[in-house]
This record gives C-alpha cells, structure tokens and sequence, in this order.
C-alpha cells in the first residue's frame, strides 16, 4: 500500500515540503502525490529525483495530476 | 492592453508603445524626465530590508535607462486593523534609507487601507535626451555584462521551506537591497547600446525583450553567468518558483540549450529576480574594461556573460 501526500490547494514551496517529509520518512518504495498546480507537478518531480526515486507515472486527476513516485 | 490608444505627444522619448524600464520625456535639450513606478508585497519577513529592497527595486529602472534618479513618493497599502503601525514605520524608515544613499529626496506619496500589505515607490529622474539607454538597441559584436548573481527567486523560496542557512538569507537580503547605482555611474564611462535590469522576466525572459525586433541574436555562455551557488541545489530540489516555468514557457520558442546545461541552470536563467542586477551590452572592445572597473567599484558578481551576434532569425543560444 502506497502513501498518498496530498498537497492539493497548496502553493509552493509546501507540496515539495510533504514530498520531502514522506520519502524522510522511508516507509515507502512507492509513494502517490495529489497536485493541482503544473509548477507543483514540475517541483514535486524534481524533488523525488533528488532523493533517488523515480518518477514512475504522472495522470492528470481532477483539476490536477496524480504523480506516482518509486524508489528505485 | 490591446485597443487602448494612450495619449503621447512629440517630446515623449519612451512611452507605451515601446515600453521599456521607464518611460523618457524631453523637457528640454539638454533635459528629459525619467519617469516610472513598482510597488509589490512582502518578499522578505524583515520589514525595515523589505522597505529597503522595495525602494531599490523601483530605482533600478531609472539606472536601466542610464538615468539619475531624483525625487520620490511613497506608494502603501497596509493593513491597519491586523497589523500595527510600527511594521509600517520600519518599511518606510527602510525606503527612505535608501533614497537617502541613492541622493534622491521624498517629496511625497499616498497609503491606503488594504487588506494584503504592499509598499514600494514612484521614482522620477532626470537624463540627457541623446543618452538615453534604450533596451532594443542591441549591437551586433557586442558583449553581455550583468552585475549581480541569479537565484534569488529560487533561494526565496526555499527561505520560505526553512531550508536556506541565516547566512544564505543575510547574503542574498543584502544583494537585492544592493542598489544598481554604482553601475549605471561606472557603465556610464563606456560604450554601450543597451541596457535593462534583470527583474521578473529572469535573466534569458529580459533578454528575450531586448532581442525582439533588433533582428540581432544572442550567444549566452552559461557557465560564465554569475549565479548564487546554492540557487542550482534548491532548483534541484524542486524549489523553482512557479514564475520561473511561465517565463521558460513564455520564451521557449526563442531558447536553444546546448546538451551541456543541466536543467538547473536553465531553472536559474530563468528565475524571477526581485531588485536584480544591470544587463549591459557594450562594445567588444570595452567589455573587458567594463567588467574590471565594475569589480573595482565593488561590484564583485559583475561578468561578461555572451555576445551578440548577427542572426535576423532574434534567437537565444545558451551554451
């Protein structure tokens, strides 16, 4: 079962501040983030990368994007 | 703004129609006004260097345009039933510091109530009708110079996410209250064809403006711009503001990178700056001179950044 962060309705830098905490955590191979911004997807993205997760699957949900995120 | 026909007349220099830092009107020969506004909310938590950064910020467009800068007035919206006067004080005492150290006086201003805080200033200035530093006046063979760092939108934002060292956020405080008057006095020695200061566009969104209609191109060599070291770690992190990708966006058609410019480079390139540094183009010859007398002025960031280059098709090459 994934962990679900979902940082909808919130402006940056805060979707990438639960991004971060969740994968600090290290509970998680594979973690779901819920966005509604392009710029929280973009940021989000970035910040799985930098901490060695992969960005496994992006879909547009909503308003918004579902992001898939896994450890590699 | 499309329709709207805006009154001018034969003494307006610069004016809306192509709109540039500030706008120029002759009142004499010898004398033009400079003339131009901004005014924006808190970008930093300290009121007295948010009063400081917001004034720089507006007197830099008079610097742009090679003008010096004279008279002031004072723009606020304050929130007076939430917040106490004393924070209003302290940006004002902010402000007035720095048009003291820029040799202009405040002769006036207005306040209104509101519920978000802003502050920031109209600026006038005076300048030679003939020296007037336009932004698309760019010359073929000339260099690049630009006098301060990037990344302050990339590190404000991770100020915010607490993730930026009091240090971090002391240096880049001081850089955007830095005000752009000891280079437009040292450039003002050389011969340069344009200038524009670096501001919400981002450094390659504010050079996409001076190229537009010069039937010029640029040659940005990237490794070369001045960037604050840890804005390309934070961009990596994911604490790009949400400015930066509208202006990569906005510009995308007009940007070719070469494979070697990681993604965060190009995130900085872009990176909103607030109160950010003169973009200077000036004739080969004198580029080196310019930088070096910049960097004896104390401006230590200022470099040579690229060239301009013949190329009708108006491109931006960062390499």
């Amino acid at each position: 079962m994934a962990a679900t962060v979902d940082a909808r309705g919130l402006s940056c830098p805060q979707p990438v501040i639960m991004t971060l905490d969740e994968i600090k955590k290290g509970q998680d191979k594979e973690i779901i983030i819920l966005v509604d911004t392009d710029t929280s997807k973009e940021n989000v993205s970035r910040a799985a990368e930098s901490q060695g997760f992969a960005v496994h699957n992006v879909t547009p949900e909503g308003e918004g994007y579902r992001i898939t995120i896994t450890k590699g | 703004m499309c329709g709207l026909v805006f009154p001018s007349d034969e003494n307006v220099l610069i004016g809306l129609d192509r709109a540039d830092d500030a706008g120029v009107y002759k009142i004499t020969d010898e004398i033009a006004l400079v003339q131009t506004v901004d005014f924006f909310t808190p970008i930093v938590d300290d009121p007295y260097w948010f009063g400081q950064i917001a004034a720089a910020n507006a007197l830099s467009d008079v610097y742009a345009m090679g003008g010096i800068p004279k008279t002031a007035m004072n723009l606020v919206a304050f929130p007076a039933k939430e917040m106490d006067l004393s924070v209003l004080r302290l940006i004002i005492q902010g402000g007035i510091d720095k048009i003291k150290e820029a040799g202009v006086v405040l002769i006036g201003g207005h306040s209104i109530v509101d519920k978000e805080l802003k502050y920031g200033l109209s600026v006038t200035g005076i300048i030679h009708p003939d020296r007037v530093l336009a932004k698309k006046n760019l010359r073929p063979g000339d260099r690049l110079v630009l006098t301060k760092p990037l990344g302050t939108g990339i590190v404000n934002t991770a100020i915010k996410a607490a993730l930026a060292s009091p240090e971090l956020t002391d240096r880049v405080t001081r850089l955007m209250a830095a005000l752009n008057r000891d280079a437009a006095r040292i450039m003002a020695d050389f011969d340069i064809s344009a200038c524009t200061d670096v501001t919400g566009f981002g450094l390659l969104g504010h050079l996409a403006e001076m190229v537009c209609g010069s039937g010029t191109s640029v040659r940005v060599t990237s490794g070369q711009v001045p960037v604050i070291a840890e804005a390309l770690g934070f961009a990596n992190m994911g604490f790009v503001p949400a400015g930066a990708y509208h202006n990569k966006s906005f510009r995308e058609y007009m940007v070719s990178y070469a494979d070697s410019v990681p993604r965060s480079l190009q995130d900085v390139l872009f990176d909103p700056q607030t109160s950010g540094g003169l973009l200077i183009s000036v004739s080969d010859i004198h580029a080196a001179a310019l930088v070096e007398a910049l960097k004896a002025g104390g401006i230590e960031d200022a470099a040579q950044i690229g060239e301009v280059i013949d190329g009708s098709e108006e491109k931006i090459w960062v390499v």
